[in-house]
């Protein structure tokens, strides 16, 4: 009995810290099957994070998850701007987005909560458990007991694979991504369709910042992303931007995430940094066993 | 285009403390103010020139320098700042036990070290780019993070100071620190970077590693069929340089500035060295310039909090406008080069579309 407790609140964590990655991942691997790389992905994060945040404080957790969405779309937006507007490098401009984006939210955050930056309470997005579904052994909890944001990233998965397989919008993006003279000569608007992808994808992210406030750590900390911007692009790598792929990769990262959590538990006196760096260096290794069998969007960052 | 590179970086610098001014402006603050004290606290004093900017622009233009090879070769680099920090740590575990030795041999083991280790941190992405095909992009950014949590491991583990109390370690031996200009907290780290500058310069201009490096990075393709070059070596070993010259700007602030290993010893030099290598246009000299620019505000930013109270991270959304604002420069530039190019394409041959 004991080890089924532990088992279903370990694969609980996991879905419930996967969410965010799951979420920037989905919408990246919308952009990247257009041809764009977001690196300011992680700052469009962060940005939602604080809009969330500032979102929840002001009037509750919901008007938090949509000031979220749009603060990502609009930095997005800023990025699609700069990078496929002006056809600026997409490394140094998602760079540039990033390192904006961490001086905003945090001369923002302390203009609005005060410099001592003491942890603020907010309105959170509780679980809603689905009827019989939640009371599933092992995976009822982990699946069907988590806050909306949750859902909906499950949601995300069949829409997005129905979206760039099933629809002419769908075609004409991942067109765009694969080979951009051909899909210009044949009437799609490359730059736009890109942009709008983009844009897209930072909703996605937004949403992503916005669950780590409201459905995880219920306040707002300069930096708070702590690189999971950068470990969904890695994810969409691996998940070989399919949108299966993606999740399942998501989930695996969210289960490296959540392992901290499982040893606390066990008592294990293991260095809490070990499992900093897990993600990280787990995404190394996997890049490299995947990446040499797989194949990017032909046009994949190019201008 | 010489004058026009300066002009960009100029209008730029410009551009991003517009931006500050008018979002202090909208947030409250007064913008006069803050900037006098980003001044002040910046070039006010032989002391706040000498002890806060130059001190501060130092890792920004030994990191820049290593940015602006690995882009000129058509590599990114955005894990300067994790390579900094496995040079910090090499040095700082190094510092700690060459007492013994002559302070030039101490100082140079130290060094070395930091260049090893910075060199070793950046051999991983090396390696995953040439046998795997991993982006660099991504392999560099990921081991950043890998590198802080092992600062933070090492600092609160087998580096920790003896008493066991303060995540930091023990200050490292006095035959390893670097020599300050008197009365000042400028260490030699400057001279240091100076003279890379200008090694660098010279690699650039004078030798044929130089030339292949600009033409892989213009052109993979066209370097390998017009010039022979091997393409992946040349950008692998420009990855490789990037990393152990970041590398030493870590050994050369524990050496020169904290004598310790500690969190955060960093406040983001790995990124802002980014904006400085592109704001410097790739060129060694600029690379100078701007790396004394942005080291200006980054010092001027600590007096900005001190004594205007507005936060000094407001300082990334200058740097993130400067960076922008080059990058808009440039694809004006190059949009105004196709037009140029078309105009003269149909002067030349009227008829061709007719």
């Amino acid at each position: 009995m004991e080890t089924v407790a532990l088992a279903e609140g370990f694969l609980s964590a996991a879905v419930r810290v996967a969410t965010p990655l799951l979420l920037a991942a989905t919408g990246e691997t919308i952009a990247q099957r257009s041809g764009v790389m977001n690196l300011g992905l992680e700052g469009v994060m962060l940005t939602g994070a604080l809009a969330a945040a500032l979102g929840a404080a002001g009037v509750g957790a919901w008007t938090g998850a949509a000031a979220a969405v749009i603060a990502g779309m609009l930095v997005a937006a800023v990025f699609a701007l700069v990078a496929i507007g002006a056809r600026a490098d997409q490394v140094i401009t998602g760079t540039a987005i990033t390192l904006g984006a961490i001086g905003l939210t945090g001369t923002i955050y302390r203009q609005a909560f005060g410099a001592a930056g003491a942890g603020l309470d907010l309105p959170t997005l509780a679980p809603v458990p689905i009827p019989l579904l939640s009371a599933l052994p092992l995976l009822g909890p982990a699946l069907f007991d988590q806050p909306a944001p949750t859902y909906l990233g499950l949601l995300a998965i069949p829409a997005a694979w129905w979206f760039l397989w099933r629809t002419r919008a769908g075609l004409a993006l991942r067109a765009t991504g694969e080979a951009a003279a051909v899909a210009r000569a044949s009437g799609v608007r490359v730059r736009l369709v890109r942009a709008a992808a983009t844009v897209v994808g930072g909703g996605f992210a937004g949403l992503a910042g916005a669950t780590l406030v409201l459905a995880q750590v219920g306040t707002f900390a300069e930096r708070m992303t702590a690189g999971r911007g950068y470990v969904a692009i890695a994810i969409v790598v691996l998940g070989r931007w399919h949108p299966v792929g993606v999740a399942i990769a998501s989930l695996a990262f969210g289960a490296a995430m959540a392992l901290q959590f499982l040893f606390q538990t066990l008592g294990l006196g293991v260095p809490y940094q070990l499992f900093l760096m897990l993600p990280y260096a787990l995404a190394l290794l996997a890049l490299a066993g995947v990446v040499g069998r797989v194949r990017a969007p032909a046009d994949l960052g190019k201008a | 285009m010489r004058g026009y590179g300066w002009l960009v970086g100029a209008g730029a610098l410009l551009a991003g403390l517009a931006v500050l001014a008018i979002g202090l402006e909208l947030a409250g603050h007064e913008a006069g103010p803050a900037l006098r004290a980003l001044w002040s606290g910046a070039f006010g004093s032989w002391y706040a020139l000498t002890s806060a900017t130059l001190v501060r622009a130092v890792p920004l233009i030994v990191i820049g320098l290593g940015l602006a090879l690995a882009f000129r070769g058509g590599v990114f680099n955005i894990g300067g700042e994790g390579q900094f920090y496995a040079g910090a740590i090499a040095a700082t575990w190094v510092g700690l036990s060459v007492g013994g030795l002559p302070s030039p041999l101490a100082i140079a083991a130290v060094l070395a070290a930091a260049v090893l280790a910075g060199a070793i941190w950046v051999a991983i992405p090396v390696l995953l780019q040439v046998r795997y095909g991993v982006l660099e992009v991504i392999s560099t950014l990921l081991l950043n993070f890998v590198a802080e949590a092992l600062t933070s491991l090492l600092v609160q583990g087998p580096l920790q100071e003896t008493q066991r109390i303060y995540p930091q370690s023990d200050p490292i031996a006095e035959a390893a620190r670097l020599p300050l200009l008197p009365g000042t907290r400028l260490h030699g780290g400057l001279a240091l970077a100076l003279a890379g500058a200008l090694l660098l310069h010279w690699v650039f201009r004078r030798t044929l590693w130089g030339f292949r490096l600009r033409a892989v990075g213009l052109g993979p393709r066209a370097a390998e069929i017009a010039g022979r070059i091997d393409s992946r070596r040349v950008a692998a070993l420009a990855l490789a340089l990037s990393g152990a010259i970041a590398g030493l700007a870590g050994g050369v602030e524990v050496a020169g500035v904290s004598y310790a290993l500690f969190q955060n010893l960093s406040p983001g030099y790995g990124f802002t060295a980014i904006a400085v290598a592109l704001l410097g246009r790739l060129h060694p000299l600029g690379v100078v310039v701007a790396g004394i620019l942005f080291g200006a505000l980054e010092a001027g930013a600590g007096a900005m909090q001190r004594e205007a109270g507005v936060p000094a991270v407001a300082v990334y959304v200058v740097e993130a406008v400067v960076i922008l604002a080059v990058l808009l420069a440039e694809a004006a530039r190059r949009h105004g080069a196709a037009t140029l190019a078309a105009l003269g394409t149909a002067r030349a041959v009227p008829k061709a579309h007719g």
